[in-house]
């Protein structure tokens, strides 16, 4: 606590005193921001952002395919009709479609023509094919209701008897790699993105200290005249959180941008066959608007973990300081 | 108001420069703090200042023992010491104004409560025309002038002053320590570090004189 409040003016300056008050003046920052290596760090924000959306956007692009997917192959069965010497395969697979409509929380049935078996085979066995040369099974495909479940036994014995040679798949299996699948990719992406945030913090660390090296002058005079490390944490801490904000909006923003654009892309091929391949794999290559606020509100964490991470390297700069 | 007994400092692994110093610094004391080059008068400025601990002894400053001082407590301590230090310490980014008047924004003080303050004190040291100037383009006595009314502003209850006068001519060195001894009737402990005999002459105050490392005092 100083004296000041307690006594009259410190000197007088008798005649020479000013007649006009003094101005208001502005007042230049304690810290200036030239000295802060801004751009390097925005870049770096910017760049660890942009690593941290595309990776988090992809990883909700590939969680809401496979649940599309998931949820069409679970809302199927298959029935397949294996041809065999002295069997009818047509009539044999009506008798199992008829079969499949029998049994409750079956929407409806649809076997597959000879030519429409023969379409599903073109990419593996080329075009004009005739399936009277080969003893290619048939496939009848059930419709789910759904939220019903399927007596899945009684099922097969009901398909058995109309057909013998027919089997049932409810495509299980499917559904279990898939589900392993995307928990690989929501995994690996989480990996990515833990890594990610320790290189922000890491490299915001290193910028911090960098900008506490340049003006080590600066704290060492603050320090003289009485400021505490609070203090002169504070001046440095909005510097570092601005820049962490205008890192995490560019980042983010060119994220964000990457996905409209991939998304527009995606529907100008649409209808093409490339287009449809690349659907086919990846579903709709779209991010639902959670998908966008995620990503927003990614970066604003990226952007306060940067400023946490340098109010940390402050206070630990700031003890080795006198 | 200052309290050393015993005190011992050493740097490192080297010779003691300070020893068994035992002295008090009454409040509204002025007093010169004199010896040889080397003596370690900076040293013991720097002790005063809480920038160095001692290697042994007991410091108590303010009614507070300075080895149990934490960081925010030496803060709170020196807002009651101004320094002025033989390289000045200016802020190159900062007007002369601004210098002067960074205790106050420390404090948390608006700028409207102080600026005449401010200016007042900068007229009285000469730097009336040099208030926007930037510590760069200022000579050497400019910033020293400067140092010292950053020091004083506050009023502090102890003044420390490493060769204030030493890039004044004569003149400007009087009318600088007449500006000591005001701030020393209004209440602030002065000590002032200097081998400037034509200064001490000047004032009739109180010696520590340092010579290898121990002092001697002259009422």
């Amino acid at each position: 606590m100083s004296n000041v409040e307690q006594h009259g003016p410190l000197v007088d300056l008798g005649n020479d005193r000013p007649q006009l008050p003094a101005r208001a003046r502005n007042l230049s920052p304690i810290v200036p921001r030239a000295t802060i290596a801004g751009r390097a760090l925005v870049a770096v924000v910017a760049i660890m952002t942009f690593l941290a959306s595309l990776t988090t956007g992809t990883v909700l692009l590939v969680s809401a395919s496979a649940a599309e997917w998931q949820s069409d192959v679970a809302s199927e069965i298959t029935v397949q009709v294996r041809p065999q010497t002295g069997r009818d395969v047509d009539r044999d697979a009506a008798a199992a479609a008829d079969a499949v409509r029998g049994q409750p929380g079956i929407l409806d049935v649809r076997p597959f023509t000879k030519d429409e078996s023969a379409k599903l085979l073109e990419p593996w066995l080329g075009s004009g094919l005739s399936l009277d040369d080969l003893p290619v099974p048939r496939v009848v495909v059930g419709r789910v209701q759904p939220g019903s479940t399927l007596d899945l036994a009684a099922l097969r014995k009901a398909v058995v008897q109309a057909a013998p040679t027919a089997s049932v798949d409810d495509h299980r299996a499917w559904i279990e790699r898939m589900r392993s699948m995307s928990g690989a990719t929501v995994f690996a992406g989480l990996g990515i993105l833990g890594l990610v945030i320790v290189a922000t913090i890491i490299s915001v660390s290193f910028a911090t200290r960098g900008a506490m090296a340049a003006n080590r002058p600066i704290v060492e005079v603050l320090h003289f005249v009485g400021a505490g490390d609070r203090f002169i944490a504070d001046r440095f801490f909005w510097h570092f959180l601005l820049l962490g904000l205008e890192g995490g909006v560019i980042g983010g923003g060119a994220a964000m941008l990457l996905f409209g654009f991939s998304e527009s892309i995606a529907a100008w091929f649409s209808g093409t066959p490339v287009g449809d391949q690349f659907a086919a794999l990846l579903g709709t290559f779209s991010l639902r608007p959670s998908g966008y606020l995620v990503l927003a509100v990614q970066a604003a964490l990226i952007a306060a973990i940067t400023a946490w991470a340098s109010r940390r390297t402050l206070f630990k700069t700031l003890d080795e300081i006198e | 108001m200052v309290r050393f007994e015993n005190v011992g400092l050493r740097y490192g692994l080297g010779p003691e420069i300070l020893r068994d110093l035992s002295f008090a610094v009454p409040a509204h004391s002025f007093q010169f703090l004199t010896g040889p080059s080397g003596a370690g008068k900076t040293s013991l400025l720097r002790l005063l200042f809480l920038s160095l601990r001692p290697t042994r002894g007991l410091v108590n400053l303010f009614g507070h023992d300075v080895s149990l001082l934490t960081k925010d407590g030496v803060a709170n301590l020196r807002k009651r010491i101004g320094i002025v230090l033989q390289d000045f310490r200016l802020l190159d980014h900062m007007t002369t104004y601004e210098n002067v008047a960074l205790p106050f924004r420390v404090m948390g003080r608006d700028e409207s409560s102080y600026r005449k303050e401010v200016i007042d004190l900068l007229r009285w040291v000469g730097l009336g025309e040099r208030m926007d100037a930037l510590p760069p383009i200022l000579s050497g006595g400019e910033k020293q002038r400067a140092a010292i009314a950053r020091a004083v502003i506050s009023r502090p209850h102890l003044l420390l002053a490493d060769e204030p006068t030493g890039n004044v001519d004569p003149t400007l060195g009087r009318r600088l320590l007449r500006l000591f001894i005001e701030l020393n009737k209004s209440g602030t402990a002065v000590i002032i570090a200097t081998h400037d005999m034509t200064l001490m002459d000047q004032y009739d105050a109180r010696r520590l004189v340092l010579h290898q490392g121990r002092l001697h005092i002259y009422e």
